[in-house]
């Protein structure tokens, strides 16, 4: 049982590294522009996990001050992340304003399809 | 002054910063050309305010942002290297302003001008940001608006493939900033602090306890950042990014992005993880040294094989970035300063070559080899500048060029590998290759098609471009604020912790 | 009778809550979750609940696209303009301090401050986000 006792210590981890690669996959994977951007939103995801996961505090409560507890939930990670978030949020409206106007000027959003027809440098 | 001296660190984002928000407010380019003119016109007196008191007084100025303390707070730690960097960085923007006014009215869009304007303030405001931040999490936070202004100041080229390079940009640089936070974060877990000198003193024992977390976050910032200073082979959205994007974006681009990319990593290497962690637990000379050789001599080799002179000398930028992740893989005094003296030069003589190469494009639209015969007969002094800055580019001496690769070589001879002293001679004549090509079009043909009638260009643009040459050729001969400084900066990386 | 008015005369009566709604998020982003970035986005996804309910030329009349370009820089200016007093007080800048005769009543002014920066900002930028690309044609 050692082995599911690690699975379950360390799962939000592996959920992590998971959605990660996922992201990262579908972005190298896929020459639709649009899905490029799915997968760069999924990889941006698993960061958030990252940084949140960890920021619960065993016996830790809601991190307000008061005088009948010692122990408070890190919320430090919780404002990076909202930081982050928006980042994201930003990069996320200009990529797809960038594909609408992709696909004004080639008529297509596929990459592949796009480097085929393009000119020579 | 006083009463402005010890908020400089803020007011130097601050003022860049302001000025984009009220030229978001502007119709018309030519009010907001003025404010960024103006602004951009004091910025380096600010920076080379700090410049000064920190290369005399020896002591890092340190501005705890909102009255909280570091390492609770965020804190703008300005030292030698970073006052070094700002005052680069300030100067470039400073000498493009000028220029501009003349070239965004011919290659932006009318209803575009004041935007182009508001994303070149706030990509110079990241770029001071990160220069001069001491928490990470802040570097990123300034790294991403850098960023994203980019992305939009290339976009703005009238080419259609400018749209393409830099959705591929996007992509490359959001994966390049969020493995930097994924590194970011790792070390936050390990440490507790997200300050950067805070980080330094804490990471020697947190290694000891948990070695693999610490490189993990080591190897997942290092890749995040050289993907944004396009360290070969991460270096794919360069090319197109510069060779599409109007003149004065890739002009300050080239100067400045990739050097406060620079700056970064090394901060990272030195001050956050140490020599110790970067350089004895991890064979991080051997990897940046094979990459920086392979980026100097095939970036060196596409040049010389372009036909768009744009894109000839984005592939010389890969090059150069090259020579200085050779400096700072040598991780000795010499090797040092030679990355960090080639990190300035370089942006100098960039500046120098995309000004030329700008006006050009002003006077016949194009900037492809085919075009530009006998381009030098009747646009002197623009290729005259252009000339220089190439013999900046081959190392001749006499040019700042040459200052760069003497130390460099100097630190492979230190370190004991001759061998990559030849490979940087080597590379000198591959340039001369790529550099010939064009000089050789722009003088030995005849004038022909649209370069029948061209001249140079307007006052407002030479300005920019003789000060540019100018420096190129100043800081071959006095190296005080070049080499010396460099100097002092590799002296305080290297001996500041083992 | 058309088949939208129940959609119509439903987002009629809801929309003032969604803002009410936005307002409190905003004030009480102090004391539990919430904020300015928090509330801009819930009166975005008020104004963008109108457009697609009663159309875009209804919204941008409601909603002009002008106000939005001179409204996201405003947001931010705002922002930055929390941190000027502490700066004519000899404290570094965004020390909220300065703002109050203690350091708490300082800080509460502060906050509430930049929120409503953000609030501005977000807001804005989220619906001309909208605008720009659900003003575009159908091509």
């Amino acid at each position: 049982m050692k082995s599911f006792q690690t699975f379950v210590e360390t799962y939000n981890y592996l959920v992590t590294v998971f959605l990660m690669v996922a992201g990262l996959y579908v972005v190298i994977a896929r020459g639709n522009m649009i899905k490029k951007l799915i997968g760069l939103s999924l990889f941006q995801t698993s960061v958030y996990l990252l940084y949140l996961a960890p920021a619960k505090i065993d016996g830790g409560t809601a991190p307000i001050l008061d005088a009948a507890y010692t122990v408070y939930s890190n919320p430090l990670p919780h404002v990076l992340i909202l930081t982050a978030i928006v980042v994201g949020v930003a990069t996320l409206a200009l990529g797809l304003a960038l594909v609408v106007r992709v696909h004004e000027a080639y008529g297509t959003i596929d990459e592949d399809e796009i480097f085929a027809e393009s000119e020579e440098p | 002054m006083t009463a402005i001296q010890p908020h400089l660190p803020i007011l130097i984002v601050l003022l860049p910063l302001a000025a984009a928000l009220v030229s978001a407010f502007f119709r018309r380019g030519a009010g907001a050309w003025a404010l960024a003119m103006g602004v951009s016109a004091l910025l380096p007196w600010m920076a080379g305010t700090m410049l000064w008191t920190v290369v005399r007084s020896g002591e890092p100025l340190s501005y705890a942002l909102g009255g909280w303390a570091p390492p609770w707070g965020i804190e703008y730690r300005v030292d030698v290297l970073n006052a070094f960097v700002l005052t680069l960085v300030t100067a470039v923007g400073a000498v493009i302003m000028p220029y501009a006014r003349r070239s965004v009215a011919r290659e932006v869009h009318e209803h575009q001008q004041a935007w182009f304007y508001t994303m070149y303030l706030l990509c110079l405001t990241g770029l001071l940001g990160i220069a001069v931040t001491g928490d990470a999490f802040n570097a990123f936070v300034f790294l991403e608006i850098s960023s994203l202004s980019t992305y939009v100041l290339i976009a703005l080229g009238r080419d259609r493939r400018a749209v393409l390079s830099s959705f591929q940009y996007l992509i490359m640089g959001t994966i390049g900033a969020t493995f930097y936070v994924i590194g970011i974060g790792l070390l936050y877990l390990v440490t507790g602090t997200l300050n950067m000198a805070d980080l330094g003193a804490r990471l020697g024992p947190a290694y000891a306890t948990y070695p693999r977390p610490v490189l993990t976050a080591l190897a997942f910032v290092v890749v995040g950042v050289c993907l944004k200073l396009a360290l070969f082979p991460l270096h794919v959205w360069l090319p197109g990014a510069y060779a599409s994007a109007p003149s004065v974006a890739t002009t300050f681009l080239a100067g400045t992005a990739t050097k406060v990319a620079l700056y970064l990593l090394v901060r990272l290497l030195f001050t956050v993880f140490g020599i110790g962690i970067t350089f004895r637990a991890l064979p991080m000379t051997a990897v940046l040294l094979v990459l920086a050789v392979a980026g100097m001599v095939l970036a060196s080799f596409s040049a010389a094989m372009q036909r768009d002179a744009k894109r000839l000398l984005a592939y010389s930028s890969v090059a150069q970035i090259g020579y200085v992740t050779f400096g700072i893989g040598l991780a000795n005094a010499n090797g040092l300063t030679g990355g960090l003296v080639h990190l300035a030069n370089h942006a100098v003589i960039k500046t120098t070559l995309f000004l030329a190469l700008g006006a050009v494009y002003y006077r016949i639209g194009s900037v492809r080899l085919e075009h530009l015969a006998g381009i030098g007969r009747v646009m002197p002094w623009t290729m005259a500048t252009f000339v220089v800055g190439g013999l900046g580019l081959i190392g001749v001496p006499g040019t700042a060029g040459f200052i760069s690769k003497w130390y460099l070589a100097l630190g492979a001879i230190d370190a004991g590998l001759w061998p990559l002293a030849f490979v940087l001679v080597i590379t000198s004549f591959l340039a001369v290759v790529y550099v010939g090509r064009v000089v050789e079009v722009a003088y030995f043909h005849e004038p022909s098609g649209p370069a029948r009638d061209a001249t140079d260009p307007p006052w407002s643009m030479l300005v920019s471009m003789l000060a540019a040459a100018g420096a190129t050729i100043y800081f071959g001969f006095d190296t005080r604020a070049t080499a010396e400084v460099a100097g002092m900066a590799a002296r305080l990386l290297l001996g500041g912790r083992e | 009778m058309r088949l939208d008015v129940l959609l119509r005369i439903g987002a009629k009566l809801v929309l003032p809550f969604i803002l009410l709604f936005a307002l409190y998020v905003h004030f009480h982003g102090e004391y539990g979750p919430g904020g300015g970035f928090q509330a801009g986005v819930i009166i975005a996804a008020a104004v963008i609940l109108y457009a697609i309910v009663f159309g875009m030329a209804a919204a941008e009349r409601a909603v002009p696209v002008r106000w939005l370009e001179r409204m996201i820089p405003a947001g931010v200016l705002i922002y930055l303009s929390a941190g000027v007093p502490a700066l004519f007080t000899g404290r570094r800048f965004l020390d909220y301090s300065a703002l109050g005769a203690d350091a708490a009543v300082g800080h509460a002014r502060g906050i509430l401050w930049i929120e409503t920066g953000v609030l501005i900002t977000v807001a804005s930028t989220m619906i001309a986000i909208f605008y720009a690309f659900a003003g575009r044609g159908r091509s």
